[in-house]
C-alpha cells in the first residue's frame, strides 16, 4: 500500500479494530455483502442456467427442474430467495441513509433489525405463496 | 510520486475522481433491480406451474422477453459494480486487484451476452 510519508515516525492507531461489540447496523451491512455477493456469483448463475435450459429445450429444461425440485437444489433456491429479499430490504434502508435519514441511534438500530427481519418475511412469504399456490 | 516536498509525498494519492459516477449507477440499478425482479418475482407467483411448456410460452411473450433483457442487463451492471468494491476493499494488492477486476469485467460482459441471446432466441422462437 501507497504510504504518505516515508519516515518511520510511530502514528497513533485507531482502536477501533480491537475494541467493538456487536450492533444491527453492522449486521445488516455484512449481510447486505453476503446477500449481494451471494447473488452475484450464484444467483446469476442459476440464472443464465435457467435461461439457457428454457432456451434449449425441454429435455434440458427437465434436467434444470429435477436438480431444482431435489432437497439440495431447494436449499439453494431458499438461499437464493432469501438473499434476494434480504439485499432488496437492507438495500431500501440504503436509499433511506442515503437521503441523511436514520442516523439516529435508536431510529438506526430500529431500521437495521427491521430490514433483516423484511428479508426473512418476504422470503416465508414467496414460498408460502408458492407451495399453497 | 515524489518524496521531497509535502506536495510531492500526497501527489496521486487521492481519490480518482470517478467515485460519484459509480455510486450514482450502483443506485440507478438497483432501482433497475427492484423494478425487474419484483417483475420476475410476481410474474412466476402468477404461473399456474413451472412446466416447459407454461414457462416457455410465458417468457417467449414480447413484454416478456423485454422484461427478461432489461433484468439480465440491469442485475449483471449492479453485480459488476457491487463486485469491484468488495474487490477494492479486500484484495490490496495492485496486480492482483487489477487482475480481479479485468476478470470481473470480461465475466459481467460474458453473462449479459449469454443471458441476452437466450432471451433472443425465446423470443423469435428459433429453439
Amino acid at each position: 500500500m501507497a504510504q504518505a510519508s516515508p519516515s518511520a515516525r510511530k502514528r497513533p492507531l485507531s482502536p477501533h479494530l480491537e475494541i467493538w461489540r456487536w450492533g444491527p447496523a453492522m449486521a445488516v451491512s455484512i449481510l447486505h455483502r453476503v446477500s449481494g455477493n451471494g447473488l452475484a456469483f450464484v444467483g446469476l448463475a442459476v440464472l443464465l442456467w435457467w435461461l439457457g435450459a428454457l432456451v434449449s429445450g425441454p429435455a434440458a429444461y427437465a434436467i434444470f427442474t429435477s436438480l431444482a425440485g431435489s432437497w439440495y437444489g431447494q436449499v439453494v433456491l431458499i438461499g437464493i430467495s432469501w438473499a434476494f429479499f434480504n439485499h432488496l430490504s437492507s438495500g431500501l434502508r440504503h436509499f433511506v441513509l442515503d437521503l441523511g435519514a436514520g442516523f439516529e441511534l435508536k431510529a438506526n438500530a430500529a431500521w437495521s433489525w427491521l430490514s433483516m427481519a423484511g428479508g426473512i418475511v418476504l422470503t416465508v412469504a414467496f414460498w408460502a405463496a408458492i407451495l399453497l399456490r | 510520486m515524489g518524496n521531497g516536498t509535502s506536495i510531492g509525498r500526497v501527489r496521486g494519492l487521492g481519490s480518482a475522481k470517478h467515485g460519484s459516477q459509480h455510486w450514482l449507477v450502483q443506485r440507478f440499478t438497483a432501482i433497475g433491480n427492484l423494478i425487474a425482479v419484483g417483475w420476475l418475482v410476481i410474474s412466476l407467483l402468477m404461473l399456474n406451474n413451472f412446466n416447459y411448456i407454461t414457462v416457455h410460452g410465458w417468457a417467449a411473450r414480447p413484454f416478456s422477453a423485454t422484461m427478461l433483457g432489461l433484468l439480465v442487463v440491469t442485475t449483471f451492471w449492479h453485480a459488476r459494480l457491487g463486485v469491484q468494491v468488495m474487490v477494492e476493499d479486500y484484495v490490496h494488492d495492485d496486480g492482483n486487484r487489477f487482475a480481479c477486476v479485468a476478470a470481473l469485467n470480461l465475466l459481467a460482459f460474458a453473462g449479459v451476452a449469454f443471458g441476452l441471446v437466450c432471451v433472443i432466441r425465446l423470443a423469435l422462437g428459433a429453439a
